[in-house]
């Protein structure tokens, strides 16, 4: 017979103000088991939380319901609290009267009444708990990342620094990411490249950090400190311990008109390439849907001027296995197909351009050696306009943007603006805005300047029609605060394209178990408390995968990220849950219907030797689950054709009683 | 007042627009053809709704020089549909004044070569009940 004490909590107005806690704690007295009950303001205070310490050693109880705020909020803080106490921690339950409660109901009458009924289904559980003892496992000592952009280097070289092996899979040639493409960068304009390149040296030289470019995760499994990851590393047909990057073969390769993804097609490169000067690590890669090698067997050229010998044309994709106890995911961002924006003419003129194809176009290693010109004929422009909020803030039901705001767009138009003011004085810069967002640490200084010092024409409106006639741009918008629709003859048109997450984060996210929000974006394990966790164990957010960021906030992430990592780590042993599954040996016919549900591959079968009623021996096959692996989600008790398997501290009959509590 | 009031739930019936979702952005209003004819544009008609300033909408010649042509509507990136909006009001200050504003005998003369069919075949149903 336990001996039961409940404890409701007010939540200050959260709960208080919805449900009537103190008829709440006076019914839940009532029920079976329960020997004391009591209301407090703020139950996860210390005050609160000595309410219940002080009512285990005057009461004897045995266990605890917390009628609060979710369990994924404050179960750890109470089954703490009970184990200080001197309860098993697993002998505390919690309703939540919170989120399913108070929350959702606007009425007391029927926020008080499920209430009393979600307390008393905890207080039937607790009535069958028993004290659980969790095991524990051990911890691989190593980190992967998976993307190579500014987040992922942050993250890797933290983690590094801490003494801790690293490696980062980057599914492109080189590491870098978006910001390897940048020109300067918003708000100090520093060159990317200048601050970027020397990240990425570091990580070459550093000997805790590997780099697995042009390589791709292909399968994850495991749990947190112990995963087992499947990397693909695509074939890249040059040796890369050999080739030395000295580019010959880049420059004799015969296949020239090969779109150059680096500066967004607006240039070609070879069929063998390195995608830009500072690429890390510098070693070539030939491209196998242009190599004239790989597709007719006739050539070879590359393979005759490398001196070094590093040409492998016979190369396969080739799969490695290792382990990791933690996994950080810095897949970033990518901005969104400007196909569907037919008002705009983007796919009509070559003069209509997005922000990051501006980005190469000013860049000193971009297609124009960093002279701004006209892609169409190489001219300079003199009237320039800038589009803001292309394909962000729309309705939810759109089917050519996205609903939420890109973020990074404001500020990196306005760079953009003042710097080309700055080079070419003689130019007309417009921007059309619906509202300049620029909430950062010198941000709104930095938007005013382009406007006050530099004269950037900024206009309250939107553009709705781009027509090329001629070699102009006729620019059709409104100027809402002169009450105007304008028409402007330009020359180059801009779009700041809203951005979304990497294509491959979604499958990324399956392998993980991780989740994601209806755009895509990794979902943090709490937005505001514990923004760089997934809530899966083990797995670590960095980065734009997470949300639309600048450079300053990744870097923040990434090294916040890289402390989480470096925690987890430093642990030699995790506490497991002792929450998983058990067969009943007895009831269990060796069936192998769990090991098939079992996504963590808990369950092994053994034969053992059984007694009979009639004293003879039998050999039978039975179910075993190794509690290090069991993750305790259920799959195996529901599969189970002869009811032998069960979760510990949710068993059927736990279950069952909670159920028949609700409905009585 | 109140009459005001009970034209503005029927224009958002009519339409079903809800001008709340508007962000202010000028985009319909960029896009509009027949921005020069038009006294109220087409985000000034979302505003104007919203806020309750019905009487000076339907009074305006403005709901005559919509073409119709419904690109304010294709373009939003709030789907607020502007054009609707503008048909509804028209829709209210035809029935009001309790006739069409232009008889099938009155097309002839307006006529000219270049008109586009389509321009008749939306000026048909726009001047109707
Ligand atoms: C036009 C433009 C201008 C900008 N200007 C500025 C500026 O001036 N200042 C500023 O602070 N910010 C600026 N930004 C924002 C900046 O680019 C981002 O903040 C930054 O790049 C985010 O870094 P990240 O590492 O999270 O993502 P990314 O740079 O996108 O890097 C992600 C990396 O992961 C790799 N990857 C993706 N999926 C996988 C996978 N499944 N497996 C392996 N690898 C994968 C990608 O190939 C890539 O290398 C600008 C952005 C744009 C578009
Ligand atoms: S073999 Fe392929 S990559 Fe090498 S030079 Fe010929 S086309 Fe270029
Ligand atoms: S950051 Fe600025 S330009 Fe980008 S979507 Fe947000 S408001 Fe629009
Ligand atoms: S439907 Fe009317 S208001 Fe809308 S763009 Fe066409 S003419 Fe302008
Ligand atoms: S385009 Fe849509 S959101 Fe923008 S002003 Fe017009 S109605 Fe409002």
């Amino acid at each position: 017979m336990q001996r039961i004490g409940v404890f409701v909590c007010h939540c200050g107005t959260n709960i208080a103000g919805t449900v009537d806690v103190a008829a709440v704690s006076e019914s839940l007295g009532k029920e079976q088991g329960v020997v004391f009950s009591t209301h407090y303001q703020y139950m996860c205070s210390q005050a609160g939380q000595d309410i219940i310490k002080n009512a285990i050693a005057e009461y004897k109880l045995t266990g605890i319901v917390v009628c609060s705020c979710s369990p994924r909020m404050h179960e750890t803080t109470f089954r703490k609290t009970a184990a200080a106490a001197g309860i098993n921690p697993y002998m505390v339950e919690i309703a939540n009267i919170r989120e399913q409660c108070s929350w959702v109901h606007k009425d007391t009458i029927s926020g008080t009444e499920k209430a009393i009924i979600l307390g008393k289904a905890a207080v039937a559980k607790v009535n069958l708990n028993a004290p659980l003892t969790p095991g524990e496992t051990p911890v691989t000592k190593r980190a992967l990342v998976i993307g190579g952009g500014i987040a992922g280097i942050q993250t890797a070289l933290d983690i590094a620094d801490a003494g801790f092996p690293v490696d980062i899979v980057e599914k492109k040639p080189t590491i870098g990411g978006k910001m390897a493409q940048l020109d300067k960068t918003f708000p100090t304009l520093d060159c990317a490249a200048c601050i970027l390149t020397p990240k990425m040296v570091d990580v070459a030289q550093n000997d805790k950090i590997r780099i697995f470019s042009y390589s791709e995760v292909t399968s994850v499994k495991g749990f947190v400190g112990n995963f087992d990851v499947t990397i693909k590393r695509k074939a890249r047909y040059v040796k890369e311990d050999v080739c030395t990057g000295c580019g010959a073969c880049t420059e004799k390769c015969p296949q020239k008109k090969v779109p150059n993804e680096f500066n967004l097609g607006m240039d070609n490169r070879r069929a063998i390439y390195i995608p830009f000067a500072q690429a890390v690590p510098k070693v070539a890669t030939i491209d196998p849907d242009y190599c004239m090698m790989l597709k007719t067997g006739k050539c070879g050229v590359c393979s005759k001027v490398c001196t070094a010998g590093a040409i492998d044309y016979k190369a396969k994709d080739e799969y490695v296995e290792e382990k990791y106890g933690a996994i950080v995911v810095a897949t970033g961002f990518n901005p969104i197909s400007m196909d569907k924006f037919d008002e705009f003419a983007y796919s009509q003129s070559k003069d209509v351009i997005t922000s990051l194809e501006f980005e190469r176009l000013t860049n000193a290693a971009g297609p124009t050696q960093g002279k701004l010109l006209r892609p169409s004929d190489g001219e300079h422009p003199h009237t320039i306009v800038f589009v803001q909020c292309v394909g962000s803030r729309c309705d939810s039901c759109s089917e050519k943007g996205k609903e939420y705001c890109s973020k990074i767009c404001c500020m990196y138009t306005a760079k953009h603006a003042m710097l080309t003011r700055d080079k070419y004085p003689d130019t007309d810069v417009y921007v059309f805005y619906i509202d300049v967002r620029t909430p950062g640490k010198n941000f709104d200084e930095f938007y005013r300047r382009a406007v006050e010092e530099y004269g950037v024409h900024y206009i309250k409106g939107m553009v709705g029609k781009v027509s090329p006639e001629g070699k102009k741009l006729m620019v059709q918008a409104s100027d809402l605060i002169a009450g105007k629709q304008l028409h402007i003859e330009a020359d180059l048109v801009v779009l700041a394209a809203a951005i979304e997450p990497d294509k491959s984060a979604r499958p990324l996210a399956t392998m993980l178990t991780a989740s994601m929000d209806t755009n895509d974006f990794f979902t943090e394990a709490h937005p505001k408390l514990r923004p760089v966790e997934s809530p899966t164990a083990g797995v670590f957010l960095s980065g734009a995968c997470q949300g639309p960021k600048d450079i300053p906030e990744t870097v923040s992430q990434a090294g916040a990220a890289a402390a989480k990592v470096i925690g987890l780590l430093c642990k030699d042993k995790l506490t497991g849950n002792p929450c998983v599954a058990h067969s009943d040996e007895m009831m269990c016919n060796g069936c192998s219907t769990c090991e098939k549900v079992c996504p963590y591959g808990a369950i092994t079968y053994v034969d053992k030797e059984f007694r009979m009623p009639d004293r003879t021996t039998r050999v039978r096959r039975v179910a075993q689950v190794n509690e290090a692996v069991c993750q305790g989600c259920g799959c195996c008790t529901v599969a189970c054709p002869s009811g032998a398997m069960d979760l510990k501290g949710f068993a059927g009959k736990q279950i069952m009683a909670e159920v028949d509590a609700i409905c009585r | 007042m109140a009459d005001m009031e009970r034209k503005r739930e029927q224009i958002l019936r009519i339409s079903g627009v809800n001008p709340r979702k508007c962000m202010r952005c000028g985009k319909c209003t960029a896009t509009c053809p027949s921005y020069d004819e038009m006294e109220y544009h087409p985000h000034e008609f979302v505003y104007m709704v919203e806020t309750g300033e019905i009487e000076p909408l339907l009074k305006s010649e403005s709901l005559y020089k919509c073409l119709s042509c419904m690109a304010c509507v294709e373009r939003c990136p709030r789907g607020v549909e502007p054009g609707k909006l503008v048909e509804a009001i028209r829709l209210v200050a035809v029935r009001e004044k309790g006739g069409d504003r232009i008889t099938a005998n009155d097309i002839p003369a307006l006529l000219d070569d270049e008109m586009p069919q389509q321009a008749i075949v939306t000026a048909f149903r726009k001047y109707q009940k």
